[in-house]
């Protein structure tokens, strides 16, 4: 004895009627617009890092590990790149890197104003907390079937659906990040006169970019992970090395690839880090970084403390 | 004297979503039965002042009597349940959004207790904030920054962070902040509560220094009385919310309103409050041409043995004693028998400043600050305005005013009356 014996509920049917009888008839053209952004800016990324040469990009990266993390990931950079192109995974590589780049730019311009705005609205706050929730317990598998039935597939669903995987640590982090703001700040700021949005641009979300550039770290990583899933509908690059590795029983095809997203993800993980770490990376901008680079001179921010006798 | 600010019947409830809260502030229900009933809690309960251009007005209470709600309320960060504030045509409470940002842009700004220094901007984009997004060019902020920084010693430090400075040095800097836009009036929210003994004091001697040249209309915060007293022309106690008394250091310490401010002026250092000028004596002065015998008269009359010669000025330049005139030919003029070294002390200055003067044991001429003779003072009596009961704070219009007639008939010149070298003194 069981409810089953009483009732059965037609949830298939019902699911299907509502995507394919009311959503897809109705809003397909709009699926399909929502496509065409994301595939320019992947493809331009793709270009981009298909045309310049392996050295360059390893210099860049290599360069950008030794400002913001130190000498020893610069190394680590290096020698991983260097690898990844030995076992001929370097176009692989740059694919998926353009695939990262473009989901977590998308989280970035979608999830920074949405974190922004909840955070000055509790209300706001109230109703989005529980999505969130949601998007972050539903297994990363599940969000497929929708993407495919409502985009179809291929690169660009691939990435939507990473996407929306990866879209709640930055909405969440932005809006701790300007919410921890000191009050005291935010009342200085008002007591000289700044409007609601000079308040915003000049006091919080400067002091809350530590906060958002770690939700950005937890992004990112995300959207790794969903690097192989996406392949499954049709995304390129190192997942799809090891999803056919893995289809063909090559096991080396498959850790090829895995050890790809590895280096891949570590490199990427430690320098958004990097920037998330006080200390680091804010005061040294990246033009100074560059600079001294080039001038052979370290940048460090002036760290004297003047005791009173000074004053 | 211009009226900058006026607060009228300001009060200020928190959680009174319904309105009982007021009512039961009307009726005259205590701040803490209120809270206690219905879980309203009294900021301000009804407060009423005005301050004057130029002047500090110290608003003084401990934790938790309202000093920071009512501040804020001021400068409309907070806005008051009811009531009224006005600068200029303006009232705080009640204009709206753009023309409040202008009055903070241009008219009132603010020193935090934490100094609320922006960490990621540096020294001058602190101090330039205001004119910041007031929309002035980079140039220009640069400058008007540095102007302000030079006045509070720190222009060399314009490009550092601020936590690279000293608590001090960063309240400076807070200074600098609220002062480069060139505001009418600042408010200061205890901002040296944060700061250890000895720069606390030292912040003090320089804001007085800087007061004197800016002259702002100043609304200082502090829950110490000593510095509520060092600094203000007049000071407000406030207790639950409310005004308790208001009134000059002097009348706060010699005429407390209740027990309370009783309470807290008991262990005050009178020394640092009352000023010669507030215990001079009226005296009778000598022309520095009257003869022995005329001068004799007059010491007699007054029953003194000692006074204070003055030129045609009215400056003081010397003083005679009885004995001197005794042995002296009647008809030599004091000028030649007087004593120019006496001990002086100017009017402003508080008592502890005038023990080297009293050392001598002779009376203590006071002078104004053009070196006119205003009074004396018998060393003796600075004692008794020490204690701190308050009849002995009230000496000057009791029992030692007998040793001296306070009418005294003589056709001499008489000196001039302390009342109105009291008076002159700003804002009295
Ligand atoms: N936002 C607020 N909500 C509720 N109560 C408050 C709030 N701000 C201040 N209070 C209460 O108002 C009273 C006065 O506080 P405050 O103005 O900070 O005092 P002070 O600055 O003199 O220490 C205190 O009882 C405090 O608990
Ligand atoms: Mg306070």
């Amino acid at each position: 004895m069981s409810p089953s014996d009483l009732l059965i509920l037609p949830f298939e049917d019902w699911i299907n009627a509502f995507v394919r009888g009311f959503l897809v008839p109705n809003f397909r053209p709009l699926f399909r617009a929502l496509q065409v952004p994301v595939n320019e800016v992947l493809q331009g990324f793709d270009a981009f890092f298909a045309w310049v040469p392996m050295l360059a990009v390893t210099a860049a990266f290599a360069l950008l590990a030794w400002r913001v993390v130190g000498r020893g990931m610069a190394i680590v950079t290096i020698v991983g790149f260097c690898f990844i192109d030995m076992i001929e995974l370097w176009p692989e590589t740059m694919t998926t890197l353009a695939m990262i780049i473009t989901s977590v730019l998308f989280c970035t311009v979608i999830g920074v104003p949405i974190g922004i705005l909840v955070a000055r609205s509790d209300r706001a706050w109230k109703l989005t907390r529980p999505i969130l929730d949601i998007m972050q317990t539903v297994p990363s598998f599940v969000y497929l079937v929708p993407i495919v039935m409502l985009f179809g597939v291929g690169m660009a669903p691939g990435i939507i659906a990473t996407i929306i995987f990866a879209l709640p640590p930055i909405i969440r982090m932005t809006n701790l990040g300007i919410r921890n703001v000191r009050g005291d700040l935010i009342e200085a700021a008002e007591a000289f006169g700044a409007t609601p949005t000079q308040t915003l641009l000049e006091v919080q979300v400067p002091l809350a970019m530590r906060t958002i550039m770690a939700g950005l770290n937890q992004t990112l990583m995300l959207a790794m992970s969903m690097v192989v899933i996406a392949a499954l509908i049709g995304a390129g690059g190192l997942g799809l090395v090891v999803n056919t590795g893995l289809g063909r029983l090559n096991v080396g095809q498959a850790t090829a690839g895995g050890v790809g997203i590895v280096i891949l993800a570590i490199v990427l993980d430690r320098i958004t880090q990097g920037f998330a770490e006080p200390g680091k990376g804010q005061k040294t901008g990246l033009i100074a970084a560059l600079k001294s680079f080039v001038s052979g001179q370290t940048v460090e921010p002036a760290s004297q403390t003047y005791s009173d006798k000074t004053a | 004297m211009t009226i900058k600010l006026k607060v009228e019947n300001v009060s200020k409830l928190f959680n009174d979503k319904r309105g009982e809260g007021l009512s039961l502030l009307k009726q005259g229900r205590a701040k803490d039965e209120i809270f206690r009933d219905i879980g309203v809690t009294v900021g301000i309960d009804n407060v009423s002042f005005e301050v004057n251009e130029g002047e500090i007005f110290v608003i003084m209470g401990l934790s938790g009597s309202g000093k920071s709600t009512l501040v804020r309320t001021l400068n409309g960060l907070i806005k008051p349940t009811m009531g009224k504030i006005m600068i200029g045509g303006d009232d705080v409470a009640s204009c709206d959004a753009k023309r409040l940002r202008e009055i903070r842009r241009r008219e009132i700004t603010m020193v935090f207790q934490h100094f609320a220094l922006f960490p990621h901007k540096t020294v001058a984009e602190n101090v330039a904030f205001g004119l910041r997004v007031r929309g002035l060019g980079k140039d220009e902020r640069r400058q008007a920054a540095i102007e302000a920084l030079a006045r509070v010693g720190l222009q060399d430090h314009a490009d550092s962070m601020p936590d690279q400075l000293s608590g001090g040095m960063q309240q400076r800097v807070g200074l600098a902040r609220g002062l480069a836009t060139d505001p009418e009036i600042l408010l200061m929210d205890e901002p040296f509560g944060a700061l250890d003994p000895l720069i606390r004091r030292e912040m003090q001697d320089e804001l007085i220094v800087l007061q004197k040249e800016l002259k702002k209309t100043i609304i200082f915060i502090t829950h110490d009385l000593n510095e509520a007293l060092l600094l203000g022309d007049r000071i407000a106690i406030m207790k639950d919310g409310a005004f308790v008394q208001v009134g000059t250091a002097q009348d706060i310490v010699s005429h407390p309103a209740d027990d309370y401010v009783r309470a807290f002026v008991a262990d005050v250092d009178r020394s640092r409050v009352f000023t010669a000028s507030d215990i001079a004596k009226d005296a009778d002065h000598i022309p520095v041409h009257t003869k022995a015998i005329r001068a004799l008269a007059v010491m007699d009359k007054a029953g003194v043995d000692l006074a204070h010669v003055v030129d045609a000025k009215e400056m003081l330049v010397g003083a005679v004693t009885r004995e001197t005139l005794e042995a002296a030919k009647p008809d030599t003029p004091v000028a030649d028998l007087m004593d120019t070294d006496v001990p002086s002390v100017s009017g402003e200055s508080y008592i502890n400043e005038m023990y080297t003067a009293a050392q001598s044991g002779a009376p203590i001429a006071v002078t104004d600050e053009d070196g006119k003779f205003v009074g004396s003072i018998e060393p003796a009596s600075i004692f008794g305005h020490l204690a701190s009961d308050e009849s002995a704070g009230d000496d000057e219009d009791g029992t030692a005013d007998d040793a001296l007639p306070p009418q005294p008939a003589a056709p001499e010149p008489l000196g001039s009356d302390v009342r109105d070298a009291k008076q002159e003194r700003p804002n009295q």
